[in-house]
C-alpha cells in the first residue's frame, strides 16, 4: 500500500505519459482539425474540450451542428451522447472520497474525470492508501488534461499546414478512432447498441438530417435494451 | 456588428458544456443513493451507445464538410482496415488507428 505523496506523484505520472497521454494527443489533434474545417472558432475547440471533455460529446456537438440541428437539439444530441459520465461519476466518487474532503471540492474535482483516469483510478487504488487517491487522480487528469489540450490546439492550428491528404487524414481520424474505441468496449449492451444503432443513424439521417441522431438513440437503443432484457430473461430460466 | 453566428455557437458550446457538466454533478449528488445497474440506467445507456453508433457510421458513409472529397471506399476500406488490426493484434488501439488512418492518407494521395 503506497502511503507517501511522492511516491503517488511519481506513480501518477508515470501511468499518465505514454499511453493515456498519447492517445489523447492524437484524438484531439483529430478534433481539432475537425472544429478547424467546421469553420467554428478556435475558442470553441479549447472550450469544447476542457468543458466537454469526451470525444463523443466532442463530436456530437460539432457534427450535428454542422448537420443544421436548432441549438435545442445539438444540446440534448451531447446531453445524450455523455450520459456515461452519469453511472462513471457514481462509481468513482465514493473511492476518491475521504473525510477531509470539502463537500464541494468533489463538484470541482469530477470535471476531469474520463475514461481514462476513470479506468486508471479504479486499476491503482487498491494499492494507494485512500487518502492519496486525490492526489494521484489530479496529477494524472492534469496530464490527460494538458495533453487533451495541446492535441486540440495542434490541430487546429496545424490542419491548414499540412498537405491535403494528410489533412483529410486527420479529419479522417475522428470517426475511425471512435469506431476502434467503440469496438473495445464491454459488456453486451452497448456493442448491441453500437451495431444497431449503425444502420440507424445512416438510414435517419437521409429521412431527418437534423433530427438524426435523436431518432436513432431513441428507436435503436430501445431495440438493443429489449434485447438485453429478453437475453436475461432466457439466461434466468436457465439457471 | 455583431456577429450573430458567433455568438450563436458561443451559447451552444456553453449549453453543451453545461448538459454535459449536469450528469457529472447529479453523479456526485447521487453517488450514494442510486444504483447504477437499474433499468432507467440500462436504458439510458442503450440509447447513448445506439446514437454513438448512428453517428460513427454516418460520418463515414455520408461525412459533412472536407471527407465529401474523397470516395466512399477509401474511407469504409481504411475503417475495416483499422478494425482487421485492431482484432487481430491484440487490440492495441493507437496500432490499429495508424493503420487505419495511414492506409486511408495512401489511398487519398495515390488517386
Amino acid at each position: 500500500m503506497l502511503n507517501q505523496s511522492g511516491e503517488v506523484t511519481r506513480l501518477a505520472v508515470k501511468d499518465a505519459i505514454g499511453f493515456p497521454a498519447l492517445t489523447l494527443l492524437a484524438s484531439m489533434i483529430g478534433f481539432g482539425s475537425l472544429v478547424h474545417e467546421s469553420g467554428l472558432p478556435f475558442t470553441v475547440a479549447l472550450a469544447a474540450t476542457a468543458g466537454i471533455w469526451g470525444l463523443p460529446g466532442q463530436l456530437t456537438l460539432v457534427e450535428v451542428h454542422a448537420a443544421g440541428a436548432s441549438a435545442f437539439f445539438v444540446i440534448l444530441a451531447v446531453a445524450l451522447a455523455n450520459a456515461r459520465f452519469l453511472p462513471m461519476v457514481v462509481s468513482f466518487v465514493p473511492l476518491i472520497r475521504s473525510s477531509a474532503t470539502r463537500p464541494g471540492w468533489m463538484f470541482v474535482l469530477v470535471q476531469m474525470l474520463s475514461i481514462n483516469s476513470w479506468a486508471a483510478g479504479l486499476r491503482r487504488f487498491p494499492t494507494i492508501s485512500p487518502e492519496l487517491r486525490q492526489r494521484y487522480y489530479i496529477v494524472f487528469a492534469s496530464i490527460c488534461m494538458a495533453s487533451g489540450l495541446l492535441g486540440t490546439a495542434i490541430g487546429f492550428l496545424g490542419v491548414g499546414l499540412l498537405p491535403r491528404p494528410i489533412a483529410l487524414g486527420l479529419i479522417f481520424l475522428n470517426p475511425l478512432f471512435f469506431a476502434i474505441l467503440l469496438a473495445g468496449a464491454q459488456g453486451r449492451g452497448a456493442s448491441t447498441a453500437l451495431l444497431i444503432g449503425a444502420p440507424l443513424g445512416v438510414l435517419f439521417h437521409l429521412i431527418a438530417p437534423d433530427l438524426d441522431l435523436l431518432i436513432t438513440g431513441v428507436v435503436g437503443g430501445t431495440l438493443a435494451f429489449l434485447v438485453g432484457q429478453k437475453r436475461q430473461g432466457r439466461e434466468k430460466n436457465h439457471d | 456588428m455583431i456577429d450573430v453566428q458567433a455568438i450563436d455557437i458561443g451559447l451552444v458550446t456553453l449549453g453543451a458544456i453545461g448538459a454535459t457538466y449536469l450528469w457529472r454533478g447529479l453523479g456526485v449528488l447521487f453517488a450514494s443513493r442510486i444504483n447504477h445497474e437499474g433499468a432507467v440506467f440500462q436504458w439510458v445507456t442503450c440509447v447513448s451507445y445506439a446514437m454513438l453508433g448512428g453517428l460513427i457510421a454516418r460520418m463515414i458513409v455520408l461525412p459533412i464538410g472536407p471527407l465529401t472529397q474523397t470516395p466512399l471506399a477509401f474511407r469504409v476500406f481504411g475503417v475495416v482496415v483499422g478494425l482487421t488490426v485492431f482484432f487481430l493484434l491484440g487490440r492495441r488501439v493507437l496500432l490499429a488507428v495508424c493503420a487505419g488512418v495511414g492506409t486511408f492518407i495512401l489511398l487519398v494521395s495515390a488517386f
